[in-house]
């Protein structure tokens, strides 16, 4: 009988064992954004925000663009103009880009997603993030596991995962999303992409559409 | 009546892997760790569910079934009787058989693997080789 009792002290210890270690797991778990209603001072002090801006602060002329990361129009114009914007026009010196939230209620992951790039941005890493949330776009949109696919990236681009967490957890930047939603409504977006350059608002337009305003633009700006 | 203590071993690794599988679906558990595969493909796929029920849950009911048989048949009033080291070989092999479904669906329509569902796999087909040895242990006197 020494053998059972050996046995059951090696199978209690087993048994001890897998559930601490799944009790460990069970703790890690993959930050969540809070749900429930925002805080109207938390939308009060997002107002006024410039969105995440590039570029030269005296360039003649500001490109905004309202996107929503789980829009797959955005995505395509992320591929086919935002890059061009950014090497032919804001490195040039002739416009900064501000990009701005507007996630759709209709989109089940896309606050989710923005308050992920917010969290990035706040460790320096907006576009890496954002450029993973266009990038794959496919690969989170509508699914249940989208915020711990969003924790992967922010692994991916090596972002600090303690501090991401907590932002998530906390839902830091709730508030300015909200905001930037209704500040864009207030300007008029009703869809996305949408860009507003020099008072105007333009939806899906190509590369040479946004070069030819930019150069009207600054034409009249120099006059 | 070795066999049955293996069996017990294997059964309580398998309970806790599906277990852990059952907790992450139900949305309990933090991201999957998943270093080498794309358990997260398998997991979401629409094979991960079975009449509804997620697989996992199944596995956490076959490994809970084979965990209890097997300890039963390790009390003194069952220790030497054939009858629990049948039952383990029918249920393991009902489990073995299921498993080898859900691996050829990973390996020819998911084209993705995830490793917990292999481990399980392994695992499950030690308890039914245990169990089809056991057949042939002679009855012990302990």
């Amino acid at each position: 009988m020494a053998g059972m009792k050996g046995f059951y002290v090696g199978f209690g210890a087993l048994a001890v064992g897998g559930a601490g270690v799944l009790l460990v797991a069970m703790s890690r778990g993959a930050a969540e954004l809070p749900s429930g209603p925002i805080e109207v001072a938390a939308i009060e002090s997002g107002r006024g925000w410039g969105g995440y801006v590039v570029g030269d602060a005296d360039a003649p002329v500001e490109i905004i663009e309202y996107a929503d990361f789980e829009c797959p129009a955005c995505r395509v114009q992320w591929v086919l103009t935002v890059e061009d914007i950014k090497q032919r026009l804001v490195a040039t010196g002739r416009a900064r880009y501000a990009f701005r939230d507007f996630p759709l209620s209709m989109h089940v992951n896309s606050r989710a997603a923005h308050h992920a790039a917010a969290c990035a941005d706040e460790q320096g890493m907006f576009e890496q993030m954002h450029d993973q949330l266009f990038g794959m776009q496919d690969k989170w949109t509508g699914r249940s596991d989208a915020e711990t696919r969003f924790r992967r990236y922010a692994g991916d681009i090596g972002l600090e995962l303690d501090q991401y967490d907590a932002c998530m957890e906390e839902g830091r930047y709730r508030g300015r999303i909200q905001a930037s939603i209704e500040g864009g409504a207030a300007l008029g977006v009703t869809a996305t992409p949408t860009f507003i350059i020099g008072n105007r608002l333009y939806t899906r337009i190509s590369y040479d559409g946004i070069k030819a305003i930019v150069d009207s633009l600054t034409a009249v700006a120099s006059q | 009546m070795k066999h049955r203590m293996v069996i017990a071993a294997l059964s309580l690794i398998g309970l806790y892997v599906a277990l852990y599988l059952s907790l992450w679906k139900m949305g309990l558990m933090g991201p999957l760790v998943c270093g080498v595969g794309a358990c997260e493909v398998v997991q979401m796929s629409r094979f991960a569910y079975l009449f509804g029920i997620p697989v996992a849950f199944f596995g956490v009911a076959g490994f809970l079934a084979l965990l209890v048989v097997s300890l039963v048949g390790l009390r003194p009033a069952f220790v030497g009787k054939p009858g629990p080291t049948k039952l383990l070989v029918a249920l393991s092999g009902g489990g073995a058989a299921f498993s080898l479904y859900l691996t050829y669906l990973e390996a020819f329509v998911l084209k993705a693997w995830c490793r917990w569902c292999i481990l399980i796999a392994v695992l499950i087909f030690s308890v039914f080789t245990a169990a089809l040895l056991g057949l042939r242990e002679r009855p012990s006197k302990t």
